[in-house]
């Protein structure tokens, strides 16, 4: 028969499975063989999980390839230094369209700048010059200023910073530095 | 000549077969979460190391795999 097991089915007691009981006819399927199968079904799921996991890796390893591949940032005007305050704070796009960062003077000559995506979970922070720290209101994060790593909250990495060269009573952002402590 | 192996047999190699791979499987995603974690952070020397861990892991569960079908072929 056509997909029929070549494994002989064993009965408990060794008579033909013709002559068992008319229950057996109705639960053929033994305990432990129901056992057998179920674990080896979930050792195959773990397997495929397995190969989500090496996907997962090779992902990061590409992106990592792809993110390499664009090369050095390119040196971009951000503002004058006239149209940031002492104590003032200045939202930019730097180096893409969709990555938004803060600038911020904490002194006539100290720029600070980070990416204003938070490190926990991508919520905009808030910049408060004053107290010297950035606040994520999502779950209360708190970050430094002066170094952008984190002080208090979930957080557990620093905010990227963005390199920073004043010239000429400009501005100009150089490039991202990520860091992990 | 293939020695029969009885179905309690199999059950009970198949539990420890599961318990092995259980062990490999937590260790790839505490592989993947720190992979991700440094890739993050800006760490990038351990991104491939990494990957050929996960993929050596994924090798042996294949082999694991593997033998538990094997188990399960007709008796010669």
């Amino acid at each position: 028969m056509p997909g029929k097991s070549k494994r002989r089915v064993k009965t408990p007691d060794g008579r033909p499975f013709s002559r068992q009981p008319k229950w057996r006819h109705d639960f053929p399927i033994e305990v432990v063989e129901d056992s057998y199968v179920s674990r080896r079904d979930f050792t195959k799921f773990l397997g495929l999980t397995s190969l989500a996991f090496v996907a997962g890796q090779l992902f990061i390893g590409f992106k990592n390839l792809f993110l390499r591949g664009r090369g050095k940032l390119p040196s971009v005007q951000i503002a004058g230094t006239d149209d940031i305050p002492v104590g003032g704070t200045l939202r930019f796009q730097y180096p893409g369209e969709n990555d938004y960062n803060l600038l911020m003077r904490t002194g006539p000559d100290t720029y600070r700048a980070y990416s204003q995506k938070c490190t926990h979970l991508s919520c905009a922070v808030t910049p408060n010059v004053a107290a010297g720290t950035l606040h994520c209101p999502c779950h209360d994060g708190v970050f430094d200023l002066a170094t952008g790593r984190p002080l208090a909250g979930p957080p557990r990495r620093p905010l990227p910073r963005i390199t920073l060269q004043v010239r000429d009573g400009k501005v100009f952002a150089t490039g991202v530095e990520v860091r992990s402590t | 000549m293939k020695r029969a192996v009885a179905r309690e047999q199999q059950a009970t190699i198949v539990y420890g077969i599961v318990s092995i791979v259980v062990l490999i499987v937590v260790l790839q995603l505490w592989l993947l979460t720190a992979t991700m974690n440094a890739f993050l952070g800006g760490v990038e020397a351990v991104i491939w190391p990494a990957a050929a861990a996960s993929l050596v892991c994924l090798f042996l569960i294949a082999g694991l795999l593997l033998y538990l079908y094997r188990l399960d072929e007709p008796e010669e």
